[in-house]
């Protein structure tokens, strides 16, 4: 069923888009204007993570699927979708005595260039995989998977999920991880230690609204010249800080929502981030039924809509956490997909946008990746 | 005698393309013949139940015509000549 996969060169761009019915390869030239579409990918499968990795010299696509009867697992493809490794055995999988079992993969993120085999995925239920070898098998963080904490983590609707990680460091010793509804943790020692990092976060269902930990983290993100400074998104509240996540500060200044799901960091300015905020935690729709992503070009200290080509009226759209992305063009590309299936991208930062795909199954995720940049992930 | 296995076809990737395991070791419940197909197919097993042992949620098995969901779960004993039917739910989104 799949369509002829892409051959892309040196420069092209790759979009992984993931949906409830499978994945879609969209590939485009620098100039991104006509795309080239391959998929669906494991149909009838869900993939609610995807990922691209050059390093190593290897030419990797990686997908989180979960079928609805046979579970979930990590497949890999080395020529963009041609062929996907089956794998014989579920290569992420809790310990026996963990008493835990894997739900799916809800992210695959990329470890360090300078170590190229090295990966790391979150799941659910909440626990951070690592993988030594490219992708091909996946132990569990014992550090996270034994957190005192543990106990006292309770699910958000997606369940409870590990589905965000942020390296900080080059040799992997610094790293962010959130989790519904546990909140922000970071470890400062390769994975050993984990701490609750959620210092001015609030958590609105609770009755102590700043607890250590227990909110409802959806997305967060930061720069890799400037690890220590974080922006995230969260269950009501916008946040930014600048000491690693030991405490945030609130930066959603003229937003018309500050809930929402998606988040996504500029692959060049340091000060620039996009979301896409929705009405409230009840309707999850985008405010006043018009398709509006929001910029900061300062940090937070202000936001603007971006809203050429996007349809400005009768939009009752959903942008989940993962399906917001850029890629690493001076000139960046600004991508996202919708729950209504649609895809939309812009060429230029994000000042102006085109339907690129319209009818897709629901949409989990959206990723771009620029072939031949040694691995760098958007 | 032997007990008889009958797989999806979803599945037969992971049975070099076999729809039928006949169990010729012993079993005297679904647990025996699950661990014996586990040693023969692995990566079958994988896909019938998770890390914990436990039947996966949308996977139903059947002794006959009965689902060992109304029966004794895995310890639903078998007899020689059964044919055990590993099927999936009816089910999806």
């Amino acid at each position: 069923m799949p369509t002829p996969t892409p051959t892309p060169s040196a420069g092209d761009v790759l979009l992984l888009v993931g949906t409830v019915k499978g994945a879609f390869i969209f590939s485009a030239n620098e100039e991104r204007k006509k795309w080239e579409m391959s998929g669906p990918h494991f149909p009838g499968e869900s993939v609610y993570a995807l990922a691209y990795d050059e390093r190593g010299g290897r030419r990797r696509t990686l997908a989180a699927t979960r079928s609805f009867h046979w579970g979930s697992t990590i497949r890999l493809s080395d020529d963009y979708g041609a062929s996907w490794t089956g794998p014989e055995r579920q290569t992420v999988r809790f310990p026996e005595d963990s008493g835990l079992s894997l739900v799916q993969v809800w992210q695959i993120i990329p470890g360090p260039t300078s170590d190229p085999d090295r990966l790391w995925a979150g799941v659910e239920p909440a626990a951070l995989f690592e993988s030594r070898d490219g992708g091909e098998s996946w132990e569990p963080v014992e550090g996270l998977l034994k957190h005192e904490h543990r106990p006292r983590w309770q699910p958000g609707g997606g369940g409870l999920c590990l589905h965000t990680i942020v390296p900080m460091s080059d040799d992997h010793q610094r790293m962010l991880i959130a989790i519904s509804t546990a909140g922000n943790y970071r470890t400062d020692d390769g994975g050993r230690t984990w701490r609750p990092r959620n210092d001015g976060v609030r958590a609105v269902f609770l009755p102590n609204q700043y607890p250590e930990f227990g909110q409802c983290v959806h997305k967060v993100v930061n720069h890799p010249s400037k690890p220590e400074r974080l922006f995230l998104q969260n269950h009501w509240g916008l946040y930014r800080s600048d000491d690693a996540g030991d405490s945030w500060t609130d930066v959603a200044n003229g937003v018309p929502s500050d809930f929402g799901f998606a988040m996504q960091m500029h692959p060049h300015d340091t000060d620039t981030v996009y979301i896409v905020p929705m009405q409230s935690d009840e309707f999850r729709c985008t405010p006043e039924a018009k398709m509006r992503v929001y910029r900061t070009r300062d940090a937070g200290a202000s936001w603007e809509p971006l809203t050429n080509g996007l349809p400005q009226q009768d939009a009752f759209e959903t942008v989940v956490r993962d399906a917001l992305t850029a890629d690493t063009h001076d000139r960046a590309g600004i991508y996202f997909g919708t729950r209504s299936g649609k895809v939309y991208a812009s060429s230029d930062d994000g000042d102006s946008w085109s339907t690129i795909a319209d009818a897709l199954p629901s949409i989990t995720c959206v990723k771009a990746f620029v072939v031949g940049r040694s691995g760098a992930e958007a | 005698m032997a007990v008889s296995v009958v797989l999806p076809r979803a599945l037969l990737t992971y049975s070099r393309g076999s729809s039928t395991l006949e169990l010729e070791s012993r079993c005297r419940t679904v647990a025996d013949a699950l661990a014996e197909l586990g040693r023969r197919w692995p990566a079958v097993l994988d896909r019938v139940v998770t890390e914990q042992g436990d039947v996966r949620e949308h996977v139903n098995i059947f002794v006959g015509e009965e689902s060992i969901r109304f029966a004794t779960g895995l310890t639903t004993p078998v007899r020689d000549g059964d044919t055990i039917m590993i099927v999936a739910a009816v089910s999806g989104g």
